[in-house]
């Protein structure tokens, strides 16, 4: 029932911002969470369910601040397919690639009881990537893979 | 300019490695040449857990150079145990000395340290992570000893699973040509996984085996025996049905081949017998002697007294 709907939403034009497109139906608030976008003092539009022709449903998010508050190197890491469209004057003037990070820092945490990030005060949580074909992290630390879902 | 560390095995190259033991082995022949090369020098040793050999040898080590020793041999007797960071710790003490040497019982500390010190660390030990300068010490005496790492099977046995040695000791040999390596361990203390996806990822041919016996023997010029350590499980029951998995004896020793080398990162326990420290074959007390040596030469390379650090 929900296509019934679709045509019916529309959410305003955006002067200047991104706007996250082709984000895996589900995952927006996971991303809105991960990105902190909750913090911005800006306006923050998420839409769930989108039809997409590639996707059959997705998700997308609208952010009406300058590109630079977004960490694309999270971005990447949660879902390098994402397509970030840069918006100024109503038009799309750039469209990010975006690519799985080299390292992430503080987005996951260490589950290895034995690693120093487990008693440590103030260390920054580091990830490497280990293996790009595998999409596989390791703790800088201790070089346990991280196990978590994505 | 920052200072130079080892916290890995890998942080030298192959030739970085080959240098350091050129100077170990003229250090070994000419004690006297450097008997005064750190006078003016000081080493912390900040050891969290105990050790007997590594800390004597790290001690050891710098009073042949000439140098000065200060520090601690458990946690209890640091500021550790009032709740002071591994950062706040190194950063006061590498104002007291000019290089650190640190065992912690947590993976990855010494790399903190490294991030905040002053002066050049070496990784003693983080739990059963690395152990870099027992790796150079394994290496040292295979060089010595079989002149040199291409061409060789090596056998590891023991836990494989928590045995830092053997984790850094396979990294490091992994660089050298045409080795192939033996895992021998009971089916809970195999290599960890990160390991054997490395190995393979690097087309280096390497078979895992239960039993200790001729046929896992037959090919190989060095046999690794480790100890397996009650310090690194949760659980006690699960120590004592393991602790005496292997044992080698005499009678093992008589279908050994001729030419393998028996070395051991010490201390042991059951699973090598006394009686086959008469063996000519016996490596492991030679190898505990070139630790000091290996030593010697990273505390000169890393405080650049020779021009490098």
């Amino acid at each position: 029932m929900a296509g019934k709907y679709d045509s019916a939403l529309s959410i305003g034009a955006l002067e200047e911002g991104f706007v996250l497109d082709h984000i895996k139906a589900g995952n927006a608030m996971t991303i809105y969470r991960d990105l902190k976008l909750g913090k911005l003092d800006c306006t923050v539009a998420i839409i769930k369910n989108a039809s997409s022709d590639k996707m059959g449903r997705k998700d997308i998010i609208k952010v009406a601040c300058p590109i630079d508050y977004l960490d694309l190197d999270v971005l990447g890491y949660i879902d390098h397919n994402i397509t970030v469209n840069v918006i100024k004057d109503n038009k799309i003037i750039e469209k990010k690639r975006l690519a799985l990070p080299k390292r992430i820092v503080n987005v996951i945490r260490c589950k290895n009881p034995r690693c120093i990030t487990s008693i440590e005060q103030g260390l920054d949580h580091i990830f490497y990537l280990a293996d790009e074909k595998s999409e596989l992290y390791r703790c800088l630390y201790c070089d346990t893979r991280y196990s978590g879902k994505k | 300019m920052s200072p130079r560390h080892l916290i890995s095995p890998l942080d030298f190259s192959v030739e970085e490695l080959d240098r350091l033991m050129d100077l170990a082995s003229d250090m070994k022949s000419n004690p006297g040449k450097y008997a005064h090369v750190c006078d003016d020098k000081r080493i912390a040793t900040l050891f969290y857990e105990p050790s007997t050999r590594t800390r004597l040898s790290f001690e050891a080590a710098m009073m042949n150079l000439g140098g000065k020793v200060l520090g601690f041999s458990s946690a209890d007797n640091s500021s550790a145990a009032k709740g002071e960071s591994v950062a706040d710790t190194v950063r006061v003490v590498s104002c007291y000395a000019d290089i650190v040497a640190m065992r912690h019982p947590k993976e990855g500390a010494a790399l903190v340290a490294s991030m905040k010190s002053l002066v050049p660390v070496i990784n003693a030990g983080d739990g059963g992570h690395q152990h870099p300068t027992q790796t150079l010490t394994d290496l040292l005496t295979i060089r010595s000893l079989k002149g040199g790492f291409n061409g060789l099977t090596y056998g590891l046995c023991g836990d494989l699973k928590f045995g830092r040695t053997v984790h850094s000791l396979i990294e490091a040999l992994s660089r050298y040509e045409n080795v192939r390596f033996v895992l021998i361990s009971p089916e809970e203390l195999r290599i960890p996984s990160y390991i054997r996806e490395e190995l393979k990822t690097k087309g280096i041919p390497f078979e895992e085996v239960v039993r200790l016996d001729e046929s896992t023997m037959k090919d190989l010029d060095i046999l690794y025996m480790t100890r397996v350590q009650k310090e690194r499980f949760f659980n006690e029951e699960d120590y004592l049905r393991m602790k005496d998995f292997y044992i080698l004896d005499k009678e093992k020793m008589k279908v050994a081949p001729a030419k393998m080398l028996i070395l051991h990162p010490l201390p042991r326990v059951n699973e090598i017998a006394v009686e086959v420290d008469e063996d000519p074959r016996a490596a492991y007390f030679a190898q505990a002697h070139y630790g000091v040596y290996i030593r010697m030469a990273l505390i000169y390379t890393l405080l650049g007294i020779g021009g490098e650090g």
